[in-house]
């Protein structure tokens, strides 16, 4: 702007303003492009070509040592309708997923109202519950599982001396499932942190205005709070499916995708056939 | 009323309180053990305190398994998690300024692909991508682990540091390209040091995503002497298959403590950068 005045006042022709305009757009839009270049190879070399080039050899037959041949829809076919691993793995992934993320938003969305009421030392707690998020996804708290839900383990431990006798954990389909889901439910940090922000976001006067209409703690949180959270909690639910889906380490370390692969989750199927090459 | 109020406090109290114990009684539990000796492990097995302190397990396990002690671990995931946060603020930091600031042709465009990319699931390119680094001769290399974080491998860092710039008056740019500065210049001298506090969120999340990951490790790294921490902790544990868990937990313990340090230091950055973002 303040460069084409300066032309202007010494008056060049509307011609070479219009080209120069141009060439500074052109040098601008360069620059531009030099800046974004890292992430542009990255997206174009490291994510759509690859993620192209697996879709085009997924309708093919592909040994990885002989040259690819057309097979159409047949990989597809073979997947849904004679692969019992892969209708095993989806159907353990949904129900991980369809539990564990509830759960955890339940969790989180609870105690972020807890520590939403003002009382003191509640930084301390959030600093607290958010620790295992941050390590939840370690080798060495897959260990620590391992051994706390074992045999011999602290938990059973803990139930034998209760008088409720010990549970095998990695044996029974049920109980694998469970601890797995235990230990992203125990994640919940995060998520509450977030929901923490949401909540104090929250104009005070709406809820004053409905005090004063008569409305009781419920209704508030009913008619109030989650109206002015959904954003927020459409953001972690989103959030957390996609994390969910995406559980390999914990599945792959803790139960191994056993027994019998009940909690063999997709990314665990996909490794355990990618090692198998 | 006040008694009541009081009341509900100390139900608050008495909950928060028992439940923080719950939450963190994992990882107490394994510094705990970590210190036990062998027996203990199990016929003490729920206990937080070793009745009998054993500190040989750090010295045991540091020793590591098969000729290759966690030194050469701690080594190689020091030196990936650093190139992994180097490579991530640099090209993370430019990228979101041109982004931000600079009007380019299909910038609108390839913002969607930049965000889109934020929530793609990892395992749909998995496997092109090793076939990618497999053809380039990278695999048993760390290549695969840093390359892509020095070309912006992590979107939601990018985005992040958008949000933060354009919270920056965009008359401090204007002002220094009168007085003849470059863009580069601009982004050098101007927006990079407003940055600061942005950039240590996102070295702090690099450093505790690259440390913490398994998966890149498990599928790139095959020789023992460039494994890092979380892969060797687990070959750790198949290698010893249950008979020293004390050492297997001493080591545990000692993996996770960058992250605990780093935590204790940064905790108001991490806080912050998730309640902003929704980072995880």
């Amino acid at each position: 702007m303040k460069s084409n005045q300066v032309l202007e006042n010494r008056t060049v022709s509307p011609a070479f303003v219009e080209k120069e305009r141009k060439r500074r757009r052109m040098k601008e839009s360069l620059t531009g492009y030099a800046m974004i270049s890292p992430w542009l190879i990255g997206f174009f070399g490291l994510v759509i070509g690859p993620m192209i080039y697996s879709f085009i050899l997924s309708f093919t037959d592909y040994d990885m040592l002989s040259a690819p041949k057309w097979a159409g829809f047949s990989n597809y076919i073979e997947l849904f309708t004679n692969d019992p691993r892969f209708l095993k793995a989806l159907k353990a992934t949904f129900t991980f997923v369809a539990i564990a993320v509830p759960l955890k938003l339940a969790f989180s969305l609870f105690l972020a109202l807890l520590f939403n009421t003002g009382r003191k030392g509640s930084g301390l707690f959030t600093t607290i519950y958010y620790v295992p998020s941050i390590i939840g996804g370690s080798v060495a708290i897959s260990v620590v599982w391992r051994q706390l839900f074992g045999r011999d383990g602290a938990a059973n431990t803990i139930l034998d001396s209760m008088g409720l006798g010990t549970i095998s954990f990695f044996g029974n389909a049920d109980a694998a499932m469970s601890i797995l889901i235990l230990l992203i439910v125990w994640q919940f940090g995060a998520p509450m942190i977030i929901f923490l922000a949401g909540l104090r976001q929250i104009p005070q006067d709406l809820y004053e205005a409905a005090s004063v209409d008569g409305a009781g703690t419920i209704r508030k949180f009913i008619k109030v709070t989650i109206p002015m959270l959904t954003p927020i909690i459409f953001f972690n639910l989103v959030m957390e499916m996609i994390a969910g889906f995406m559980t390999f380490t914990q599945a792959f370390l803790v139960t191994g995708g056993g027994p019998r692969d009940s909690t063999c989750f997709m990314r665990c199927t996909c490794m355990k056939l990618l090692s198998s090459f | 009323m006040n008694k009541k109020t009081r009341l509900s406090d100390a139900i608050y109290y008495i909950f928060v309180i028992a439940f923080s114990f719950l939450m963190l009684y994992p990882i107490l539990w394994m510094f705990g053990s970590s210190l036990k000796p062998e027996t203990e492990v199990f016929s003490n097995a729920a206990a937080l305190i070793p009745i009998e302190w054993d500190w040989l397990n750090y010295p045991e396990g540091w020793e590591g398994f098969g000729g290759t002690g966690f030194d050469v671990f701690f080594r190689n995931s020091l030196f990936v998690t650093g190139m992994v946060v180097i490579g991530s603020l640099m090209s993370c930091s430019i990228v979101a300024y041109g982004f931000a600031r600079i009007n380019f042709k299909f910038k609108k465009l390839l913002f969607v692909c930049l965000i889109s990319t934020v929530l793609l699931p990892i395992q749909i390119i998995l496997v092109p991508q090793y076939l990618l680094f497999q053809q380039l001769n990278w695999v048993n290399t760390f290549y695969p682990l840093i390359v892509p974080h020095f070309l912006g491998g992590t979107p939601f860092f990018i985005f992040l540091l958008i949000q933060f710039i354009r919270g920056i008056p965009k008359e401090l740019d204007e002002a220094a390209i009168i007085d003849g500065c470059s863009r580069f210049g601009v982004f050098w001298r101007i927006v990079l040091p407003l940055l600061k506090p942005a950039l240590v969120t996102v070295a702090i999340f690099a450093f505790m995503w690259s440390w913490d990951d398994f998966l890149t490790p498990l599928i790139y790294l095959n020789s023992v002497e460039i494994q890092t921490v979380s892969l060797g902790l687990r070959n750790f544990m198949d290698a010893e298959a249950g008979t020293s868990w004390g050492p297997l937990l001493a080591m545990s313990s000692l993996s996770l403590l960058p992250q605990f340090i780093l935590f204790l230091f940064f905790q108001r950055y991490l806080v912050d950068g998730i309640s902003t973002t929704g980072l995880k």
